[in-house]
């Protein structure tokens, strides 16, 4: 019978559909979860702005925007309080420069040699090396800067005291480094080999291969590896907060104590000072400036990278 | 130049410039070369030379305080009778709570953005998002924990909120590290898999994620490691450097080896500053074995390259 026949054909195929059914539940749901993984991260971001944001808006209500920006006197904890930021920034600004003279140079020199010299045998070896150095947790830089750099320092140098903004640089920058080298190392190792090979047909030495054609080849990619390392040793905490020292100072001298934002951040948060407080909404003003220099100029070097970028064919 | 000899095939190019004020300039731009070669020979070095020194001066300064009871004893207030055992349990906890939560969210994240999504606008602004979310400063990320962990979803001081802080950390990174090891795999694995009619998630987990999972774990590795050292985010969120006793629940008060660390190293005793170097050798040698791990699967890797 004709009747019978479709009967169990559309039987069957029930079954299947059922399994298959239980299958695309199945994969719908988990597609979901992954969805709401990935959604976290703008979670994250949204949450961070609007904490700030709330926190520091209670701050800004008792403090004037204009006395936190171009105030040159940052007292917070001792009467009369005064939070003029400047200070801060400027201790900032002072080892964070530090940070980059040291990694800068050192960083890109580390990179050709990486790029364009070494053997392959000497690569395998350094890479990891230097990588090594880049997994060495802040905490212990800190305590190098307090126990060695700073001793040396004064032995040449007695006028440093013993929280000084100099050690604090020193470490910093050889703690970015790796980072400089390893971008650069990839910038440079990008170019083409043609490009190399027209060099040395024009009789080019290896160094003026390296220096007047890689180099202005992948300058985009290097000066955005400059900007990130320093945007990193600005939101370096550990380290800083050890060697600095914690006395916000409005000065040009490495010698002496400076307070970095993030330095200021960690004393505050070291002290119990209760959820409410004028110090405590401090914390969270000073952490908007930080997130607003890290990421400006976070998004400078994406843009240089966007922009100048050169794409080998 | 009346000496000039004229250039037969069996006088050399470099014979031929020998006499012709070419030389000079050749000279010059040789020794140049080898100016730079050994200035930035020297900057390689450099950086070596700074990481040995401070491994040997903590080794040098720490090394006579390391002892089985500098491991197994509670921080005291007498340097000699000081240890990590609290601090090291802490550390442990905390990464392990850290490793799992980022671990699931991290890789999902990954899947989804690299094989279920379409290219669209939204998906774009996700990977932008990550890309700048891996900027912030860690320090950031403190706030972030204290503010929601802590006090929003009353986790308190605890181990709980210090791993779901780092775990935000370490997201992004794991993220974007675990998008890079998918892209490797390359597309015939999946339309295999798809032609044979398994589902997209039937293809993903028994096929991608295999094949892509020693990249993947590469950075996961890297990422939880740089937690593991990591102590500004934890400061915020409450780590306090005098604890007794053990946790027993997630819930419970901590510290971690950084955090003891920082204290130690920044006290002005002398016998303090050793057994921060001490704790600095057990610290270091926790990172570096990890790191160590990372980098030997990742060298495997790249000498396989099996597609």
């Amino acid at each position: 019978m004709p009747n019978d026949t479709a009967k169990v054909a559309t039987a069957g195929s029930s079954l299947q559909d059922q399994a298959l059914l239980k299958i695309r539940w199945s994969e719908i749901a988990v597609v979901r979860f992954l969805q709401v993984c990935a959604w976290i991260s703008v979670l994250t971001t949204v949450s961070i702005v609007g904490i700030l944001i709330v926190e520091s808006s209670a701050f800004f209500a008792v403090i004037s925007l204009g006395s936190f920006i171009t105030g040159t006197d940052w007292s917070p904890l001792i009467e009369p309080r005064s939070f003029g930021v400047v200070p801060l920034i400027m201790g900032t600004v002072v080892v964070s420069v530090g940070a980059c003279i040291i990694a800068v140079p050192i960083g890109l020199a580390s990179a050709i040699y990486l790029a364009e010299y070494a053997s392959l045998r000497v690569r395998r070896f350094l890479k990891p090396t230097i990588e090594l150095l880049a997994g060495i947790p802040s905490v212990v830089f800190g305590y190098f800067a307090v126990t060695s750099v700073t001793p040396f320092l004064q032995w040449f140098l007695p006028s440093t005291e013993v929280f000084n903004a100099a050690s604090a640089a020193i470490v910093l920058g050889f703690m970015v480094l790796p980072m400089v080298a390893s971008l650069c190392d990839d910038a440079i190792r990008a170019a083409p080999r043609s490009v190399r090979e027209g060099g040395f047909a024009l009789a080019a030495t290896k160094a003026e291969v390296s220096v007047d054609i890689l180099l202005p080849a992948s300058m985009s990619a290097i000066m955005a590896s400059f900007i990130l390392a320093f945007a990193r040793a600005i939101g370096e905490t550990m380290a800083v907060a050890l060697a600095a020292g914690s006395t916000p100072n409005m000065t040009l001298n490495p010698l002496v104590s400076m307070q970095t934002m993030t330095g200021y951040i960690v004393q505050v948060a070291m002290g119990d000072i209760p959820h409410g407080t004028i110090e405590y909404q401090s914390i969270f003003a000073v952490a908007a400036t930080l997130f607003g220099i890290t990421l400006s100029l976070n998004l400078l070097s994406q843009m240089i990278v966007r922009r100048f970028a050169r794409h080998w064919e | 130049m009346n000496t000039e000899k004229p250039i037969t095939p069996e006088t050399s190019v470099r014979e031929a410039i020998l006499d012709t004020p070419f030389k000079d300039n050749l000279d010059r731009r040789n020794f140049n070369a080898k100016i730079f070669n050994l200035v930035i020979l020297l900057a390689t070095c450099l950086a070596m030379l700074i990481l040995g020194l401070l491994l040997w001066r903590i080794g040098e300064q720490g090394l006579p305080w390391l002892n089985w009871n500098f491991i197994t004893s509670f921080p005291s207030r007498m340097a000699a009778r000081a240890g990590i055992f609290s601090a090291l349990i802490g550390s442990a906890c905390i990464i392990i709570l850290t490793g799992i939560i980022a671990v699931v969210l991290g890789v999902s994240a990954a899947i989804y953005l690299e094989e279920m999504s379409a290219k669209n606008r939204i998906n774009q602004l996700i990977e932008l998002n990550i890309a700048n979310l891996a900027g912030i400063p860690s320090l950031v990320y403190g706030m972030l924990g204290l503010a929601v962990f802590v006090r929003f979803l009353n986790f308190g001081r605890s181990i709980m909120a210090a791993a779901c802080t780092l775990a935000i950390m370490i997201l992004p990174v794991i993220i974007i590290s675990s998008r890079e090891a998918l892209r490797t795999v390359p597309p015939s694995i999946r339309l295999a898999a798809l032609a044979l009619g398994a589902t997209k998630w039937q293809t993903t987990w028994h096929h991608v994620l295999p094949a892509a999972m020693p990249g993947m774990l590469t950075g996961i590795i890297l990422a939880i490691s740089r937690a593991l050292g990591e102590a500004a985010p934890l400061i915020l969120v409450g780590g306090v450097t005098y604890i007794a006793f053990l946790p027993n629940s997630v819930y419970d008060s901590f510290t971690t080896l950084p955090i003891q660390i920082f204290n130690w190293a920044g006290r002005p005793q002398e016998e303090f500053q050793a057994i921060a170097a001490a704790g600095i050798i057990v610290l270091l040698g926790l990172v570096l074995f990890t790191n160590g791990i990372a980098i030997l699967i990742r060298a495997r890797l790249e000498d396989k390259n099996r597609w």
